[in-house]
């Protein structure tokens, strides 16, 4: 890494925004370079700065006001004041916290689900963003799966697919659900898939397919691997892709 | 949508981020009236359009309509306040002893004079980031532009932010 490019990812470092490899990469810039270290140092006190010198305007209460008039006036007008019942208010928020502590109990497990489907969109739209989309490029399998050896607490499967008009790009070593996991980089014509893996929690095979923030997402299991398939292919080439990983 | 639901999406949705609303069209507009113009016009929309919100959590979306209620509103009556920045204009390399320096003692008052001078998208990135707190992904959605945009108009925003605050301590 160049001083070009450290200047430029520095700032998405401060901001928890940069994936694991280019932090990785930027750190050990930083080390070598006594310039980038004092901008980074710039940087992090800007921020700090920024955030406690309380620049956060309020909204004045007038405001507010002629906010909950106009809605109400837009509304109808003609029934109960509903903004200004108080105990409506604590009634409604008593509500809404009970029923999202009843989600909760009753289907644990359905936002964390989601949290990992979003993070899983957001590291393939930042393996394009950042130009780092692998660590290792190659389209050899025997390249591929010995160098994750040593970077993982598990083998992931690796298969070059090009025979089936997916061929093998590289991967990458990335974080997903607070762990570093493998991302597969797969092609089909000028679109980029993320295949991310990872052991399987849990007994329950999952098998499910969506579309999040405009990419096609499937997850499935086989043999004791979790798979993540993101990317903005359509979802029926993309579950061909998902089949040939799970065989 | 009855009125009734309507209104208390609303109430769900748009008014706890009303404080949000206002912040984002206060650094916006750069005065009290104007951004409460803004705001009040915005959250008007927001009444309208609440049923289009399929977010829990409407602040991204909230935000989304107050800036484009205040980009509009200054394009209409500050025509001259909209020069446009250019993302595509390579980000240019600072001076290797440049503008860094420390911030930690830099007054309220000298930073938000130098946050008031940088241009309108550069000051919209960094209200969005460092007083609301909001994630490049959500940057990218209220301000429309690609996640990378959103990386690049930081760093360059806090590049012009130092050397505007740099600046003023040599004066």
């Amino acid at each position: 890494m160049n001083c070009s490019e450290s200047r430029e990812l520095l700032h998405a470092h401060a901001d928890d925004e940069l994936d694991v490899a280019n932090s990785l990469d930027l750190e050990r810039h930083i080390t070598t370079c006594t310039a980038c270290a004092v901008e980074r140092q710039a940087v992090q006190s800007l921020k700090t700065a920024l955030r406690q010198s309380s620049l956060h305007y309020q909204a004045p209460d007038s405001l507010r006001k002629e906010i909950l008039r106009m809605a109400r006036a837009e509304s109808g007008g003609a029934r109960p004041p509903l903004f200004q019942s108080l105990r409506l208010w604590k009634s409604l928020a008593f509500g809404a916290t009970a029923f999202a502590l009843l989600a909760m109990l009753i289907r644990p497990g359905v936002s964390e689900r989601d949290h990992v489907l979003e993070e899983a969109v957001s590291s393939h739209v930042r393996s394009l963003m950042a130009d780092h989309l692998t660590d290792v490029a190659s389209s050899d399998q025997h390249t591929v799966k010995p160098w994750f050896n040593g970077k993982l607490d598990f083998a992931p499967n690796v298969n070059d697919f090009a025979a089936e008009g997916f061929p093998l790009v590289g991967g990458r070593l990335d974080y997903l659900d607070g762990r570093a996991i493998a991302a597969l980089v797969y092609r089909r014509h000028k679109h980029l898939i993320n295949v991310f893996v990872w052991p399987a929690a849990n007994a329950a095979r999952e098998k499910s397919e969506e579309r999040l923030r405009g990419y096609s997402i499937i997850n499935r299991e086989a043999k004791g691997l979790r798979y993540c398939l993101v990317s903005d292919l359509n979802q029926q080439e993309l579950t061909e892709l998902a089949g040939l990983l799970e065989r | 949508m009855s009125d009734n639901e309507q209104q208390a999406r609303f109430e769900q949705i748009v008014l706890p981020h009303l404080d949000a609303a206002y912040n984002l069209a206060r650094w916006l507009a750069g005065n009290d009236h104007d951004a409460e113009d803004i705001a009040q016009e915005a959250c008007m929309r927001a009444f309208r359009f609440v049923s289009g919100c399929r977010n829990r959590d409407g602040r991204a979306w909230l935000l989304t309509i107050v800036r484009n209620t205040a980009f509009s509103w200054l394009k209409k009556n500050r025509p001259r306040s909209m020069v446009s920045i250019d993302d595509d204009e390579f980000a240019e390399i600072e001076d290797q002893n440049g503008a860094a320096g420390s911030f930690h003692n830099a007054d309220k008052n000298a930073l938000r004079t130098a946050l008031e001078s940088l241009p309108l998208e550069f000051r919209e990135a960094l209200v969005l980031r460092e007083l609301e707190g909001l994630s490049y992904k959500e940057i990218a959605e209220v301000a429309e532009v690609p996640v990378g945009t959103v990386m690049s108009r930081l760093a360059r925003a806090r590049r012009q932010l130092q050397s505007a605050l740099t600046q003023k301590e040599k004066v």
